[in-house]
């Protein structure tokens, strides 16, 4: 196992994130508190509990989730994305690296960025809202996964996108409309029961689903339902990745 | 003792279908350096990407100090130092940064007096702090230089290194390559900068269309291809190359005043012969100019022949 290179492309990637500091840490942040405020605290509070949870409590899982999607998604694919662009992959093609540790650098990367961005939502949140955490040590199992899962995700993004606007539309039209549509802001108990059907099609219910069941011990759905949905769309994104090494699709002609 | 490099019967053919390498076998010995030559597009930077990883080969395979460099790749890989032929670098790192990141990447602990010693040698440690966008092409040419020998390659591939180089940065890096060479270092740049080839190989392989054409010492190439010409000034203009001189492969200039004779450099003996016969035929000579074709004359030849 070459350690060594895991560690160049994690540090160099994370150097990356610390240089745009207001892009990747600091924007997030604030847009997600804006959320707070207007849907927490100034619609919420004309709006009745859910689950006997408070709705600007209610939504804080849902908006967490929302950002880790996004920012693990976009870290991921510009770090892949951006060698690729620029021609420094041919660097990490003729090294010696396997696919695993090329993975494991940036995606761990991307991934360690979102937990720490997620962390630091959930802070800033508490400024807002007054929540608990039921189960911390499960909020950060599925804080974990589902950052890992989509910088795996975003990782093929990179890799599958060959301009600027392939890396864009893939987070923007597919992603954010499952997130919006996947609970962040309701309990899909409160759809029609056609919808709920068609919601259980949407992969992001089951992470926001479990995320919240986290903190206040209600779910959409079944709690080990999420965790083997989240399991299998991981097993998805780790098959395709090796496909893609196996016959170099798009990084080796 | 084995090649350090073996290339077997590899072929390139391109997604577009367009094949780029026909069954190139070449062998590359421990220790030399050797000069790629060719024209554009005969398919050196692709030979080159499929030996150190970056493309695949479609057919054959290649061993690098005996590792075969898809099977055992980590092994080969390790030995083999890259400098790509087009400048891409990380705008907003530095020197320093990006230099010990292709150590990393390569696999080896960190080593602050190696990068050291190595910035130093290609006149970059004032510039360590420098991000890469700060620097000019010539310095980020040297950067790319010290990326590839960051990891202490045993094999160092240079795909067209001079290509756009300033006089300075060019004489700065035959320089290195000989050092390198010195210290054991196996050395393979493409060009078609023939004084380069020229001035730095120990062997020579020239490539065509992709097909490797000629492989050769390259003083045993210079002799064996090697045209001279001897220039005779005559004291009295000529009408007509004499008929007694027919065996000479002779040509006369328009105003009839030079005979030029082009003979193969294994045949000086034809030239006291000549000289015997203009001295029986009384053809009087003012002076006598003797020139080499260079190495470049060698390959248009070569790379001309259909
Ligand atoms: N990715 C590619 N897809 C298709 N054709 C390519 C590709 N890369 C190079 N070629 C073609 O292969 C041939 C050899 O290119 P190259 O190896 O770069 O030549 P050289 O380095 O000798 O100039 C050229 O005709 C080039 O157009
Ligand atoms: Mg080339």
């Amino acid at each position: 196992m070459n350690f060594y290179a895991i560690r160049a492309i994690y540090k160099f990637e994370m150097a990356r994130t610390f240089r745009t500091l207001m892009q990747s840490i600091a924007s997030p942040v604030l847009s997600t508190s804006l959320y707070f405020i207007v849907f927490g605290t100034a619609i919420g509070s004309r709006m009745g509990d859910i689950d006997g949870v408070s709705y600007a409590a209610f939504i804080i899982p849902g908006l967490v989730m929302l950002s880790l999607l996004s920012e693990s998604i976009s870290n991921a694919s510009f770090g892949i994305f951006f060698p690729k662009f620029s021609g420094t992959i041919y660097e990490v093609l003729s090294a010696p690296v396997s696919p695993f540790e090329i993975v494991a650098g940036y995606v761990g990367a991307a991934a360690s960025k979102s937990i720490l961005l997620g962390l630091l939502i959930l802070l800033t949140a508490r400024l807002f809202v007054d929540y608990t955490i039921l189960h911390p040590i499960w909020m950060l199992v599925f804080l974990a996964l589902t950052a890992v899962t989509f910088s795996l995700f975003g990782f093929i993004i990179g890799i599958w996108a060959d301009d600027f606007q392939k890396l864009q539309v893939i987070p923007l039209m597919v992603i954010t409309p499952l997130t919006f549509l996947g609970g962040a802001f309701y309990s899909i108990n409160m759809l029609p029961d056609l919808w709920q059907t068609i919601s259980l099609f949407n992969p992001v219910v089951y992470l926001v689903s479990g995320f919240r069941w986290a903190f206040y011990g209600v779910a959409d759905v079944n709690i080990g339902l999420s965790l083997g949905m989240t399991g299998l769309f991981m097993l998805t994104c780790l098959a395709t990745i090796g496909w893609i090494f196996r016959t170099g699709y798009r990084i080796r002609s | 003792m084995h090649s350090i490099i073996k290339v077997q019967d590899l072929g390139k053919t391109y997604d577009s279908g367009f094949t780029a390498l026909n069954n190139i076998s070449l062998e590359i010995k421990r220790g030399e350096i050797f000069a790629l030559l060719g024209p554009n597009g005969a398919g050196k930077t692709t030979l080159i990407s499929i030996i150190c990883g970056i493309a695949r080969a479609t057919s054959g395979n290649v061993l690098a100090d005996g590792f075969d460099i898809v099977l055992n790749y980590r092994e080969a890989r390790e030995k083999i130092g890259l400098v790509p032929q087009e400048l891409t670098n990380d705008a907003f790192e530095s020197v320093w940064s990006t230099v010990n990141f292709s150590r990393g990447l390569f696999g080896k602990a960190p080593d602050k007096a190696y990068i050291e010693k190595i910035l130093r040698q290609l006149s970059l440690w004032d510039k360590r702090n420098a991000k890469m966008r700060e620097l000019s092409g010539g310095m980020k040419r040297r950067v790319m230089i010290a990326k590839a020998l960051s990891h202490e390659p045993d094999i160092l591939f240079l795909d067209e290194p001079t290509a756009g180089v300033d006089v300075e940065l060019r004489r700065d890096m035959w320089e290195m390559v000989r050092e390198l060479r010195e210290s054991g270092v196996t050395i393979i740049l493409t060009t078609h900068y023939i004084e380069e080839a020229e001035e730095m190989a120990d062997r020579i392989g020239v490539i065509r269309k992709g097909e490797i054409i000629l492989v050769e010492e390259k003083s045993a190439l210079m002799d064996k291809l090697g045209k001279k010409t001897l220039s005779i000034h005559l004291q009295c203009n000529l009408n007509a190359i004499p008929s007694e001189l027919s065996a000479f492969n002779l040509t006369l200039d328009q105003e009839g005043s030079y005979l030029h004779f082009s003979y193969d450099s294994t045949e000086s003996d034809r030239v006291a012969e000549l000289l015997a016969q203009l001295n029986t035929l009384e053809i009087g000579i003012k002076d006598l100019n003797s020139s080499e074709s260079s190495l470049e004359d060698i390959f248009v030849d070569l790379v001309k022949e259909a």
